[in-house]
């Protein structure tokens, strides 16, 4: 199914009124504790998860994602490692799972062959942050020819010609970056963000996923009704560093 | 310049792979800097800055004793480093600071590697009057601690970047960090012919001021055009900057020289054109050579000179290499050490050790080249602020005395 379906139906449930989406930094602290996150995650209910393959230029991220793509890669992970690690989770969950990454790791690797194993494996979409449309003739070509969605990303400088202008590009849901800034620190779910989400709302009919500083279950509820996916980053990483995974699924459960 | 109708491209080099949160951050950069270059009061006012705040036009020196010692082509030096603040670095920042009053912006950023562009920068800040900011490698604040002290005397904040291998790359990742942040009423003033486009073309620009004097001082002082031009090449803007006054002459050989660092094979260096160890990629905003492993990971690059010492490469070199405009060499340590010597023996002139990579290459060849033959050696900047580099390199027994006894003085 597409993402974009899938997305709808999932909201079609009346008990949700949000979508969940949670972001994995792959191989940190290691491929084997994401392998229990995304069990933690996907038994707490999350619908769809994001998963980042380490870049050691990861130029929109904060310092928490930073560090934890650099660890990985120190760690050794490989992005084979990474692909072989998620044929392995998308066959176990039947919830969607999309590649975010900076596009080297797509270009180093041979873009078409990416796009070969994203298939292989049943990723539903691409969450690329440093490929605008301008850049991206190839991608967003093969993006059609193998069934994957090129995620978009809509910021709060974005005006709305160019949201448009992304939206004929994008498929699945928009991604849209709740301020400005990179990864990892705390939004104010004010009235600013309250006419920005209306902008977003009024220059796509895709579904709105709202991710960059959302930590609690507060800010999921300040959400409802302005987006359709609550997307979790920073706040899951640190939370396995300080608590350890186990305090994953009750974390998830409790933000809805 | 060989552009193609991609905005942006030199070949199939470079573009602007920017968060989309820049998007119209870059739109407006893009127009200020096309009237700005349209205009040709901004130049004229450019120039009248550089003539009256920094040395412009700097001099070419004919090093007549170096000429005589390899007994072949005459060496001339263009005295980038007589500029204010010491290096070619001014030409840049300078220009972008009469943009950055034109976009009505406070705030300016910067990366820096050697500190040079982080000083210019802090300078430019300082005189018209903007807040500040200065990201710097923490192995390179470590190595450039002198440029860091004139930084924050001259007002700025300098941050140490501790991500990454903490040098070039990581303080350019953290100044986009910044900028993303607070990109309306901050500009980020980078610092060579590298990243997202407009900046490899707008610092190129700028820089071109070296060769446009050059080419006049070499026939004025030499009769004719120069055989060959080196320069050294870390993200490439003083190569740049002097390889454009000669681009339209068929018959000057440009030779830009990159980081050896402890030799092409130790797998220790930061040679992206010389060396067989870089492969194409997109990284920091832009399409170029990179100094990357398989799956695309940024490598470790090393050199005694901060200033080269970095991943990539700018694009329009990239392109000019591919075209076989511009051949590349690599000095190594060592050898940069040994040229720096006998520059400051023979002519009395302290050659940054970035720049002395160029003059490595130059006097390997001077020698094979006729007496009525000129080349030019674009002397980037000043060594003083290597002073603990070098001194460090040359094991010098009174220095490490008077360090000693300092140290004694702080209670250490």
């Amino acid at each position: 199914m597409e993402l974009n379906s899938q997305i709808k139906a999932a909201l079609a449930d009346p008990e949700k009124k949000i979508l969940l989406m949670t972001h994995i930094v792959l191989g940190y602290p290691s491929l084997a504790i994401n392998r229990q996150v995304i069990e933690q995650m996907v038994s707490g209910g999350v619908d769809l998860i994001e998963m980042q393959i380490p870049f050691s230029e990861p130029m929109a991220d904060g310092p928490v994602i930073v560090k934890a793509n650099q660890d990985a890669i120190d760690n050794g992970v490989t992005v084979r490692q990474c692909l072989d690690f998620a044929k392995e989770i998308s066959a176990t969950y039947p919830i969607p799972f999309l590649f975010m990454t900076y596009y080297n790791i797509l270009f180093k690797f041979g873009v078409e062959k990416f796009f070969q194993e994203a298939r292989e494996i049943g990723i539903k979409g691409f969450i690329i942050p440093d490929l605008p449309p301008e850049e991206g003739e190839e991608f967003f070509a093969l993006t059609r020819q193998y069934g994957i969605d090129p995620v978009m990303i809509f910021a709060p400088t974005s005006t709305p010609e160019r949201m448009q202008e992304l939206s004929r590009f994008g498929r699945g849901f928009i991604y849209c970056v709740a301020r400005k800034g990179v990864t990892g620190k705390q939004t104010d779910f004010d009235e600013e963000f309250n006419s920005y989400m209306q902008r977003c709302r009024a220059n796509t009919d895709l579904p709105l996923a709202v991710g960059f500083g959302i930590s609690r279950k507060d800010d999921v509820d300040s959400l409802i009704g302005r987006a359709d996916i609550a997307v979790i980053g920073t706040r899951t990483i640190k939370l396995v560093e300080e608590q350890g995974v186990d305090a994953v699924g009750p974390f998830i459960a409790g933000l809805r | 310049m060989n552009q193609t109708t991609k905005r942006g491209y030199y070949g199939e080099w470079g573009g602007a792979f920017i968060p989309e949160v820049l998007y119209e951050t870059f739109r407006e950069l893009n127009d200020a800097f096309a009237a700005a270059k349209a205009d040709p009061a901004f130049w004229q006012e450019y120039v009248s800055l550089m003539g009256t705040y920094s040395c412009r036009p700097t001099p070419l020196t004919h090093a007549q004793n170096l000429s005589r010692h390899f007994g072949g082509g005459q060496i001339f030096i263009k005295r980038e480093d007589l500029n204010h603040t010491g290096a070619h670095k001014a030409n840049n920042v300078m220009g972008q600071g009469l943009l950055v009053k034109k976009m009505g912006k406070k705030r300016v950023i910067a990366e820096t590697g050697a500190g040079q562009h982080g000083v210019a920068t802090a300078t430019m800040a300082a005189k018209f009057g903007f807040a500040c900011t200065i990201y710097m490698g923490e192995e390179d604040v470590a190595r450039q601690r002198p440029n860091v002290f004139w930084m924050e005397k001259l007002g700025a904040t300098v941050v140490p970047v501790t991500s990454g291998s903490k040098t070039l790359k990581d303080a350019i990742n953290e100044a986009f960090r910044d900028w993303v942040t607070r990109m309306d009423d901050t500009h980020y003033v980078m610092g060579t012919v590298c990243g997202p486009h407009p900046f490899p073309e707008m610092v190129a620009w700028f820089q071109s001021i070296i060769g446009k004097e050059a080419r006049v001082q070499i026939i004025d002082q030499f009769g004719r055009l120069p055989s060959r031009v080196y320069a050294c090449v870390g993200g490439g803007s003083n190569a740049m900057g002097v390889f454009q006054g000669f681009l339209d002459d068929a018959g000057v050989e440009l030779i830009g020289v990159e980081a050896g660092g402890k030799g092409l094979d130790s797998g220790r260096h930061a040679a992206r054109l010389a060396g067989r160890d870089a492969s194409a990629g997109v990284a920091q905003g832009y399409k170029t050579m990179f100094l990357q492993n398989s799956d695309g990971q940024m490598t470790d690059t090393h050199s005694v000179a901060a200033g080269l010492d970095y991943v990539g490469v700018s694009p329009i070199l990239t392109d000019l290499w591919q075209q076989g405009r511009v051949r590349f060499a690599a000095a190594t340590d060592r050898e940069v050490m040994a040229a720096l010597d006998m520059t400051m023996k023979n002519e009395g002139i302290i050659p940054a050790l970035e720049s002395s990579h160029a003059f490595v290459q130059a006097f390997k060849e001077a020698g094979e080249m006729g007496s009525d033959e000129a080349i030019i050696i674009n002397m980037s900047g000043r060594g003083d602020k290597d002073i603990f580099t070098i001194a460090h390199a040359f094991d010098d027994p009174s220095w490490k005395e008077f360090i000693r006894k300092k140290g004694k003085e702080y209670g250490a």
